[in-house]
């Protein structure tokens, strides 16, 4: 099965789960640097314009923790995510958990288990990411506000969400 | 129901692959409990069961036909689980565009214009 996904496809294959799939025309080793190098990291992951990530920390070993922090240039929010890596098998297979942090030190919940796998075929590569919230509130939470993989605009509706969900 | 919990029920809804064939099946069309479970393995009961979860869930209405009671799909649920999907799939693809354009970078190619 070689598909292209020349655009994300997202689907949820499981209760808990999010499916994240997009291929690159790229080799994997560079497709893996992206995700495991902060320099890298730091350039693409942004979500939405108007917000950078000015801290990114990454200890790329099993056990390692990893610590992203993004702010908004409009209002100054910030708020983070943070982790550490279960499983490293360079460059075809990442697995790490992930915390959410509002940045004020608040209820950090179940956060999720995070597994990319990068498919290197004919010079091209497709990230398959699942994320396995543990709970299907949690999951919903995040595919409803956009926060996985700390891309969110707008806590406030995450809060809300949560809040909603209790 | 809140928004949340609508959204809750549609997606427990779509999790499962017999409810999701079901709703492929009244896609084309209204059927009654019998027709649905025709093409499944399971027994009627079992097809009743997937049905009010879809029910509960907005998904699907049952229609007038009192002896039949044919099961029909309802599109505005559906249209909103996929338009929270829609969004949640762009934002990524805002991110993915970036990585394209940092690993075209990498390679040495020059940048594309953007359209």
């Amino acid at each position: 099965m070689a598909m292209f996904f020349e655009h994300a496809d997202v689907s949820l294959p499981g209760e808990t789960t999010v499916l994240v799939r997009r291929s690159f025309k790229a080799p994997r080793d560079l497709v893996w640097r992206a995700h495991t190098e902060p320099k890298l990291f730091q350039r693409w992951l942004l979500g939405p314009p108007g917000w950078t990530m000015p801290v990114c920390e990454m200890d790329v070993r099993v056990g390692g923790a990893f610590r992203c922090l993004w702010r908004s240039d409009e209002d100054g929010k910030e708020f983070g995510v943070f982790g550490d890596y279960r499983e490293i098998s360079a460059p075809i297979r990442l697995v790490h958990t992930e915390f959410f942090d509002a940045g004020d030190g608040a209820d950090k919940g179940e956060g999720s288990l995070q597994t990319l796998e990068f498919q290197e075929r004919g010079g091209a590569t497709t990230l398959v990411s699942l994320m396995d919230f543990f709970t299907k509130d949690a999951r919903d939470a995040a595919v409803a506000t956009g926060m996985t993989d700390g891309m969110e605009a707008s806590y406030a509706l995450l809060e809300k969400v949560c809040a909603e969900l209790r | 129901m809140t928004d949340a919990d609508r959204l809750d029920a549609t997606f427990a809804a779509l999790a499962d692959p017999t409810r999701r064939a079901i709703l492929a099946r009244l896609a084309e069309g209204e059927a009654s409990v019998a027709e649905l479970a025709a093409p499944f393995s399971i027994s009627q009961p079992a097809v009743s069961k997937h049905l009010k979860v879809l029910e509960r869930a907005g998904l699907i209405t049952i229609g007038q036909d009192a002896q039949r009671r044919p099961r029909r799909i309802e599109a505005a649920p559906l249209a909103e689980a996929n338009a929270f999907l829609e969004r949640y799939r762009a934002l990524w693809e805002t991110n993915f565009a970036r990585l394209d354009a940092l690993l075209d970078e990498l390679q040495g190619k020059p940048p594309k214009a953007k359209n």
